[in-house]
């Protein structure tokens, strides 16, 4: 992996105004933190849409094709009972008392799906120490992840991000 | 800049009038009971459109939201129609009201009388003429009131200046978001429930109002694409049409489980008094029902599912028009079957009745919408709007 450094700008409007200008002079900027959303950052950035909407739909019919066959195999197939003078010998008769679990275990997946796929794509774990390049992009401070090409670069890169209104380059954790 | 008015404007609205008048004598010609409630249902279709417009503009000024300044013109010219959809509802009950509501008969309320009916006096305090009309007056007299004073302190924005119409356009608006509150549920029980007078459904006003708001919707989406296809509004972008899908989208849903909630307690619980209502439209007009359900619900949501498909203004006009066809014939489904019964069609009357309050409601749309410039000058959150990006 080659060497990250990181740039620690005060205030959001230098941040984005010097996105450009950086590229411009091939400075490989891989991440931005920021303690709140900065409107329009992911297209400055250039970032690729984010994938967790197809998840989503996977989940969601997942958990909708897991809710008709357990409808399906407790109240038809294994026990069927007679509710309200409802008797359920067939699945379609009955599909609207069915609709609420069906729409509930659809909702259940899907949100559950999508929160687990977070965390495990952020790295978020139960005792996984969490990336946090400088503890201050939590609070006031905005936080700009650059790679270098080669690490003979570093002292001018380091200048060239001071010049656009970082107020300290330094390393992970340093 | 003031949107022109061109000459497929007039010749479209002038058509559809003039169509709209022809199978209306046609209707009435052939069989008047479906005319009736051609006319019902027409004019409560169309007047939804224009009052959800309204109240979408007064939840743009009670939430102070920025986005959606530059389509507040179109939402005001919508609702200038209200005055006239308000006529029209006070004019077909006052001619029409003994082919539509069957309470309005005097023989149901004569104890003496072989007819009398124990549930219709029973509801006599609520449903009787003299308050019944005092109603229809006072909601055609409010929603007109509202949509033309919102609009009137928008003009006056634009030559004074300043928060002061502002401030006061958020007040009128709070106002009347809690009359619509309880406006929009009693005029759905007044003009569309009271047709079935014996069955009753605590739900039915919200049920109304989500279709309500959803055709209007709908058609504020179509007609800002519209604008904007014609070279208006240079300034809405792909985000403002975004929005809309999303609330089409949203709405959609919100309309299938008011739809749904409706339909599976009176299923379930099988009340053989409120079952009635589904029964009779299960029975005679199945074909319907499923279609109603299944173009309102699966059609916007598979299709606007995405955020792609919510930034293409073709595929919005042509999942808008379906969604428009299938809100239609929700309303078709609430009113005809109660007013004409089984035999009830769709035909010339009822498509053509329809087109004619389309076209008076175009006509009075663009009208006002030439009248004043299509964007407020000086609302305090026009810039918020010009760059709207999501």
């Amino acid at each position: 992996m080659s060497k990250q450094i990181f740039a620690i700008f005060n205030d959001e409007d230098v941040l984005m105004k010097s996105i450009k200008p950086l590229r411009g002079t091939g400075v490989n900027i891989k991440n931005v933190f920021s303690p709140f959303p900065i409107h329009g950052l992911d297209t400055e950035l250039g970032l690729a849409r984010t994938r967790i909407s197809i998840c989503s739909f996977i989940y969601g019919l997942t958990g909708l094709s897991l809710a008709i066959l357990m409808t399906w195999y407790m109240m038809i197939s294994d026990w069927p009972m007679d509710i309200g003078g409802k008797p359920n010998f067939s699945y379609y008769k009955n599909i609207p008392a069915f609709v609420p679990v069906l729409f509930e275990s659809t909702v259940l997946c899907a949100a559950h799906g999508m929160v687990i796929t977070f965390y495990l794509r952020s790295k978020l774990l139960p005792g996984v120490t969490a990336f946090v390049p400088d503890v201050r992009m939590t609070d006031d401070r905005f936080v700009m992840q650059v790679e270098l090409e080669d690490a003979a670069t570093e002292a001018e890169v380091t200048a060239v991000l001071m010049k656009h209104g970082a107020e300290e380059v330094k390393e992970y954790g340093k | 800049m003031n949107y022109v008015i061109t000459k497929n404007n007039k010749t479209l609205s002038f058509v559809l009038m003039g169509v709209g008048i022809l199978s209306i004598v046609y209707g009435f010609a052939t069989d008047s009971l479906r005319a009736w409630g051609s006319l019902l249902m027409s004019n409560f279709y169309v007047m939804a459109i224009a009052l959800a417009g309204v109240f979408f503009l007064a939840v743009q000024y009670v939430a102070e939201v920025g986005w959606s300044v530059q389509i507040k013109r179109v939402l005001m010219a919508m609702g200038t129609y209200l005055p006239y959809a308000g006529g029209f509802l006070i004019l077909i009950f006052a001619v029409g009201h003994h082919d539509l509501y069957f309470w309005t008969h005097h023989e149901y309320y004569d104890k003496a009388s072989p007819e009398y009916d124990r549930l219709l006096d029973g509801k006599h305090a609520f449903l009787n003429m003299p308050f019944y009309i005092a109603r229809l007056v006072l909601y055609a007299g409010i929603w007109s009131y509202f949509a033309l004073m919102l609009r009137k302190e928008s003009l006056k924005e634009d030559i004074v200046g300043g928060v002061i119409n502002y401030k006061k356009s958020v007040k009128l608006s709070a106002i009347f978001l809690v009359l619509f509150a309880v406006s929009s549920s009693t005029s759905a029980w007044d003009i569309l429930m009271s047709i079935d007078a014996h069955w009753f459904s605590t739900l039915f006003g919200w049920y109304i109002f989500a279709g309500m708001f959803v055709s209007g919707l709908t058609v504020i989406a179509m007609l800002v694409i519209y604008l904007k296809r014609s070279g208006y509004l240079p300034n809405v972008n792909d985000s403002h049409i975004h929005d809309l899908g999303k609330f089409m989208f949203a709405f959609s849903i919100f309309w299938t489980y008011l739809w749904f909630s409706q339909f599976m307690l009176i299923w379930y619980a099988n009340l053989p008094e409120e079952v009635a209502y589904y029964a009779f439209r299960q029975d005679h007009f199945k074909a319907i029902f499923v279609l109603n359900f299944l173009i309102n619900f699966f059609c916007p949501f598979l299709i606007l599912m995405t955020r792609d498909s919510k930034r293409i203004k073709g595929l919005i006009l042509f999942i808008g028009s379906i969604m428009l066809i299938g809100h239609w014939l929700d309303v078709y489904l609430i009113v005809m079957p109660g007013v004409v019964g089984e035999h009830a069609k769709i035909g010339i009357t009822e498509i053509g009745t329809t087109c004619f309050f389309a076209g008076l409601f175009l006509y009075v749309f663009f009208n006002s919408l030439s009248k004043a410039p299509l964007v407020p000058k000086n609302h305090p959150m026009l810039g918020e709007s010009l760059h709207h990006q999501i």
